[in-house]
């Protein structure tokens, strides 16, 4: 398969990324190295490409009410300049893929998972109304941008309009950067504070060398993955599959729709009655990673497996989450089987890392 | 770097001699391609191992990778402080970044490894 670039690949390569495959692109997964550009983002400002993410457009009159069926946000309360995480539930609850949907003054944009946007697009077209609602793909079109870290809002201010400081979390508004028309939110993917910049990919380049020039460190997957991970933030395909469901994946909170919507009757059934697995995050007591895969014991039991593991940069020990019996407690000592050894990991409630409250 | 005398495996080991013994670690180039080493996992002292067999592992952010020994021999020195600074597999792969000693037990095998210019050839390749 011929992989896709972005419109700033030639820019990664001229900073010497190491680029890999991911989700049908080619995207860096680290420009330095991923524990220094971790750390950029933790404690001063970091700049990603993720210009591989989908983007739809809803547009149309009967917009709100058609995605009110398919996720369980409150997407009909959802007001203009406002952003809601949320998932695509398929009939038995279970997440097709989990996303972001903006409200813009006239039309609802919906960013999805690089890797799920055919899924995505052949999930919601056959669920279309006949009439009321518009749904195109501008994925190709359309450049993101990722300024996160405590700086970042102070560093966008000084190249974008309106003053970005002023915008409060999970909120989007419609303006400029640099001159180009820019779509900016507060919003991110590593538990700091920070902004998404959505711009036409024509404008992608100026932006981003701008924002370097004033202070941002060029961050590649790799980071983005500790940081995510660090922050407790589910990834698809690891934290999520078509068989998760919010309610197991401890998300719980981010089901708030009042209506009918696809997947409701099996995620209210577990709000009800609880569920027999949940994500927990793991802190390895040694020095060893626990990864994907490996196995986790109670009592020489298997009782779960690693969804995702990696050692925590912030944290200076390794960190990993698994869906686990709901009988086990957060304090409790499991082993993860690494390779031919039982290594002690403790069970901890979900994020592992919270940025301190910083004067703003 | 010459003057250290060093031999490469295919798999990207290094081995040198130093007082009889061969001192074995990873590559500079398989360290910057792996990129921040997180983790070394390494043998007991008195353990034998032949050419080409697994000794320990080394993990960096993102992924695990075995180790193999280049020589045949046993397990004389394990370089312990590794296990605390694994870091050094990166800053300093062929001096504080070491990680076995073996006393070789069929010495010959060194001529049939590659030389740094074969190695850097190999590498330089891909």
């Amino acid at each position: 398969m011929q992989l896709r670039r972005t419109p700033l690949h030639d820019r990664h390569v001229a900073l010497g990324a190491r680029m890999v495959p991911f989700g049908g692109w080619e995207m860096p997964v680290q420009y330095s190295s991923i524990v220094a550009e971790h750390k950029a983002v933790r404690e001063n400002v970091g700049l990603f490409d993720v210009s591989h993410m989908g983007e739809f457009l809803v547009s149309g009159p009967g917009a709100a009410e058609f995605l009110a069926r398919v996720v369980p946000a409150n997407v009909l309360e959802l007001e203009v300049g406002r952003v809601v995480y949320t998932q695509f539930t398929n009939a038995g609850g279970g997440v097709v893929d989990d996303l972001l949907i903006y409200r813009l003054a006239d039309h609802h944009l919906l960013v999805v998972n690089a890797s799920n946007i055919a899924k995505d697009w052949a999930h919601l077209e056959p669920l279309l109304p006949t009439s009321g609602v518009m749904m195109t793909n501008a994925s190709e079109r359309t450049a993101l941008l990722a300024l996160q870290g405590p700086r970042a809002a102070e560093v966008l201010a000084q190249c974008a309009t309106p003053d970005p400081r002023l915008l409060p979390a999970f909120s989007v508004q419609q303006g400029q950067v640099l001159g180009a028309d820019a779509v900016v939110s507060r919003t991110g993917y590593t538990g700091e504070d920070g902004f998404e910049i959505f711009v036409p990919s024509e404008d992608a380049g100026r932006v981003w060398e701008r924002l370097l020039a004033l202070g941002a460190t060029p961050c590649g997957l790799g980071a983005r993955d500790t940081l995510r991970l660090e922050a407790g933030l589910p990834l698809y395909g690891h934290e999520w599959d078509d068989t998760t469901t919010p309610v197991e994946a401890s998300l719980a909170w981010t089901i708030k729709s009042k209506t009918e919507y696809l997947g409701r009757a099996e995620i209210d059934r577990q709000l009800a009655h609880g569920t027999r697995r949940r994500l927990l995050g793991l802190k390895m007591i040694g020095r060893a990673p626990a990864r994907e895969g490996y196995e986790v014991f109670r009592d020489g039991q298997p009782i779960g497996k690693v969804c995702s593991g990696t050692l925590a940069p912030s944290l200076g020990y390794p960190i990993a989450t698994a869906y686990l019996p709901a009988d086990v407690p957060v304090g409790q000592i499991l082993h993860v089987k690494i390779r031919e050894q039982m290594a002690e990991a403790e069970t901890v409630r979900l994020p592992f890392y919270r940025r301190p409250k910083r004067p703003s | 770097m010459n003057d250290l005398n060093l031999k490469f495996s295919k798999s990207h080991e290094y081995v040198r001699v130093e007082n009889r013994l061969a001192v074995i670690g990873i590559s500079q180039h398989a360290a910057d391609q792996m990129g921040d080493v997180v983790y070394v996992e390494l043998p007991q002292i008195g353990k034998a191992y032949s050419k080409d067999e697994e000794f320990g592992v080394v993990e960096s952010v993102k992924a695990v990778s075995s180790l193999y020994s280049p020589v045949s021999g046993i397990v004389s020195a394990v370089n312990t402080e590794l296990l605390e600074h694994p870091e050094w597999v990166n800053s300093d792969p062929y001096g504080k970044g070491w990680m076995l000693k073996l006393e070789m037990t069929n010495s010959e095998e060194l001529d049939r490894i590659l030389s740094q210019e074969q190695y850097e050839a190999e590498v330089g390749n891909h």
